[in-house]
């Protein structure tokens, strides 16, 4: 009340100046510039949206730092509040200069060049020169020099002056490259809050049916009804996979395909399908993609009277490029216990010197599966969900070996061999199917952000290359001679302004005639 | 020719061209050594006719000339020789050669090799010559020593005609931003010595070159050239082909985080040169840390942090 100050100290001034600041180019660019930096350690520590397990084994390797990274986000960075803070705020800051800046441009659109300058020697690049020609004569001229530009001539009291502008084109680029910006982000947004991504392993000869309990991992945006996926099946019948033989490459991935026959819809005829890496097959709204494949021995499990208790195929997940694969049994019917086996596959072993066995070619050369046996209670009955690659040992007791009980019971089979465990059943591995990991995933609405990165892919081109420029010139009646003043002035300072200017100043007199007496103007 | 016989012709070119490499920046240093003595003559082009006599008197501007020559000759040389390895090994593969480390260091010099030689011819700047062909050398020497692997097949993975799309432009926009780099460093180097050096001490190759504002252009050029084209490569091309391959648009894969951070630093020098304060000297350092992250990309994260992109070996 004392001070005419007080209403612009109030919380409308600070805000005003907080809005200010934020929206300046200086805080743009530090926001930009945070940006980079807080994404860097995203790719330098395993991250759980991309690989989950891998955060898992670094907090085991890590047991001292691994719990303070987690503390901190850094195993979600992309997820994290401080890495959303910096580019919310990067985001209004973006939308901040672009509102007012499409409003100042909206008028620019409109409004005519600005008029010349009194002197337009003073500007670094001028050029003042003599003709014979007549004022009208040279403002034709000057029209014919500058080409496509918006030009206005006025009669000042006899003194000719021209003004043209061009190169509206930048800002306008500008401004769209900016807005796509925009437009992608929220684009993506929306994609990942209406969309869905899961993974299923299907091993040959099963089928796969698109309801939520086929997924062995689902993810879907919040705007996603789960009860809404769209209804297909399709059966893996193949799964072909070739190696690199020989060579200095040998054992590298040569091709993978998966074939069999999909339904689209809840009574769809099955049509023959062929899925390979970088061809994807799109079925109701969503693509079907090979992300992984392995082996899943089939393992047969008989009890003492001869009755079979387990035959199925189990997928075995592979470690290394040599697919090296680790898997888990469960046998659930055994009787008096359960029983659980678990071990290793190799599709093409050999035995080291030391007696150990490794995998040494990805394709089943020489398959061999390695397991141990436990019995007990498996716990699957108590209701809690439980991994297919996990077996919950807390129930279990190890087999152990009859000579060392130091070293656990060892079952070691190829295709076709069997071996009786201590307590009468046998188990046996009868043959070897491979499967396939898909990741079914829909986007909806990804043609938005699409587009919107093209179109400011465009823009930027236009931002980037297109030079807005001033040009002015006046042309004065001195007795049988005009006197004409040529000025140039670039929004962003260029080198070559002077040659140029050189340029057109050629041009201008190419149609003009030479000064009748005198020589041109310094 | 036998596939094996042509992968033997890639290995000799590629030893070949590195040596004539080697030798271009040899060139281009004397270049640098041989007009120590020399009063900046391209900036007295202005001055009153007669003070050039003397400047252009002594010997060493045409030997510093000369050894240019020589240096951009060598260089067009090793260019040549370098294609024909780049090419053959393309035989030997029965493929695009660009499939693993080793091949996308070759082929990414002798497209920056091009742009290079291309950009001396259009906007004279072979001042950049030596700073070019050092690290040329260095990356095609490091390339062979370490991360060399005999010509093979694809990983099914890069199996797509993206392959084409998405490196050539990862490749090109590379090669520009290489130049741009020269340029700036070379600017730094200029400005500093512009506002240092009192008038009667300028000689040196140092000014014999554009004056600052003149190389800063030719950064910013290059890099606006560039900008749009590493935007298309690596926020365009890579996640239409990501989605191809792996299911996903963009994953925070390593190869895109650092791909991402490059893109973030390269739009900070775009938007620095147009914020006061931070014209001129911390623009160009912008550039020159936007480049480091390119590189980071290129060798870090393909050795030591690994992901979805590392074919390295």
């Amino acid at each position: 009340m004392s001070s005419d100050l007080a209403p612009e100290l109030g919380w409308r001034g600070m805000a005003r100046w907080a809005w200010r600041q934020l929206t300046s180019m200086r805080t743009a660019l530090s926001l930009l510039l945070l940006l980079a930096i807080v994404a860097v350690p995203g790719s330098l520590v395993p991250q759980r949206g991309t690989d989950a397990r891998a955060v898992e084994s670094y907090l085991i390797d890590h047991p001292k730092l691994g719990p303070v990274l987690d503390k901190l986000g850094m195993f979600s960075v992309y997820t994290s509040p401080w890495f959303s803070g910096v580019y919310l705020l990067l985001m209004i800051s973006l939308i901040g200069c672009i509102v007012p800046r499409s409003l100042v441009y909206l008028r620019a659109l409109r409004a005519r060049p600005p008029k010349a300058p009194k002197n337009l020697l003073r500007f670094p690049a001028s050029h003042e020169l003599v003709t014979s020609s007549s004022p009208d004569d040279v403002m034709t001229a000057a029209r014919g020099a500058l080409g496509r530009a918006r030009i206005d001539v006025v009669d000042r009291d006899g003194v000719q002056e021209l003004s043209a502008e061009k190169g509206y084109l930048r800002e306008a680029g500008n401004l769209l490259f900016h807005i796509s910006i925009v437009i992608v982000l929220i684009g993506v947004a929306a994609t990942a809050l209406l969309g869905y991504r899961g993974a299923a392993i299907v091993v040959e000869g099963d089928r796969f049916s698109n309801v939520l309990t086929q997924y062995d991992e689902f993810a879907s945006g919040a705007l996603f009804d789960r009860d809404k996926l769209p209804p297909f099946s399709f059966q893996l019948d193949d799964f072909a996979a070739t190696y690199q033989v020989d060579g200095p490459q040998r054992g590298a991935p040569l091709s993978f395909e998966a074939t069999g026959t999909y339904a689209d819809g809840v009574d769809g005829k099955d049509a023959p399908f062929s899925i390979r890496v970088n061809h994807p097959l799109k079925i109701g709204g969503a693509s079907v993609f090979l992300v992984g494949q392995g082996y899943a021995p089939v393992i047969k499990v008989t009890n003492r009277d001869g009755e079979v208790v387990f035959d199925e195929p189990v997928p075995f997940l592979p470690a290394d490029s040599t697919y090296t694969s680790n898997g888990v049994v469960k046998v659930a019917e055994a009787q008096p216990e359960q029983l659980g086996f678990q071990g290793f596959f190799l599709p093409t072993f050999v035995e080291g010197e030391d007696g150990a066995t490794r995998s040494v070619f990805p394709a089943p050369i020489a398959p061999i599966l390695g397991l141990f046996a436990w019995h007990g209670d498996l716990g699957l009955d108590e209701g809690r969900p439980q991994s297919v690659y996990v077996l919950d040992k807390t129930n279990m007791t190890q087999y152990m070996d009859a000579d060392d009980p130091e070293e656990g019971y060892e079952i070691s089979l190829q295709p076709g061999e069997s071996q009786k465990l201590p307590d009468g059943h046998t188990i046996e591995f009868v043959g070897l199917k491979q499967f396939a990991r898909f990741q079914i995933s829909a986007s909806p609405g990804i043609e938005i952000p699409l587009i919107g990165i093209v179109a400011g892919l465009l823009g930027l081109i236009g931002s980037l290359s297109v030079r807005p420029r001033r040009t002015w010139v006046r042309a004065r009646q001195d007795g049988s001679r005009t006197v004409v003043h040529v000025a140039v002035l670039d929004r962003v300072p260029r080198v070559d302004l002077p040659a140029d200017l050189e340029q057109f100043v050629r041009r201008l007199k190419e149609p003009l005639e030479p000064p009748s007496n005198e020589g041109e103007g310094a | 020719m036998t596939l094996e016989q042509w992968g033997n012709l890639s290995n000799y070119s590629v030893v070949s061209a590195t040596v004539v490499l080697a030798l271009a920046f040899v060139a281009y240093a004397a270049q640098w050594g041989f007009a120590r003595k020399v009063v900046a003559v391209r900036e007295q082009v202005s001055v009153p006719a007669g003070a050039d006599d003397q400047t252009l008197a002594g010997p060493e501007p045409d030997r510093s000339d000369a050894a240019g020559g020589i240096g951009y000759s060598l260089t067009t040389l090793a260019e040549v020789i370098l294609v024909v390895g780049v090419v053959t090994r393309g035989l030997a593969a029965e493929r695009v050669p660009w499939g693993n480390m080793y091949e996308f260091g070759c082929i990414a010099i002798a497209v920056a090799l091009a742009v290079y030689l291309v950009l001396v011819r259009v906007w004279d700047i072979d001042w950049i010559g030596a700073l070019v062909t050092i690290f040329a050398t260095v990356v095609l020497g490091s390339s062979m020593l370490f991360v060399y692997v005999p010509p093979g097949p694809l990983v099914p993975a890069l199996d797509s005609y993206w392959l084409v799309i998405h490196v050539i432009g990862a490749i090109t926009a590379g090669a520009a931003f290489l130049v741009g780099a020269a340029a700036s460093i070379l600017y730094l180097v200029k400005a500093r010595a512009e506002q240092r050096t009192p008038e009667d001490q300028r000689t040196g190759f140092l000014w014999r070159m554009p004056t600052s504002a003149s190389i800063d252009q030719v950064a910013y050029r290059v890099h606006a050239f560039a900008f749009p084209i590493w935007t298309f490569a690596a926020l365009i091309a890579g996640p239409i082909w990501a989605q191809a391959a792996w299911g996903r648009y963009w994953g925070w894969d390593a190869k895109e985080v650092w791909a991402f951070i490059t893109w973030v630093f390269y739009a900070a020098y775009l938007h620095a040169r147009a914020t006061a304060g931070w014209r001129g000297k911390a623009a160009a350092i912008l550039a020159l840390v936007a480049f480091g992250t390119f590189l980071f990309n290129y060798i870090g994260v393909n050795l030591f942090v690994g992901g979805l992109h590392s074919y390295a070996k």
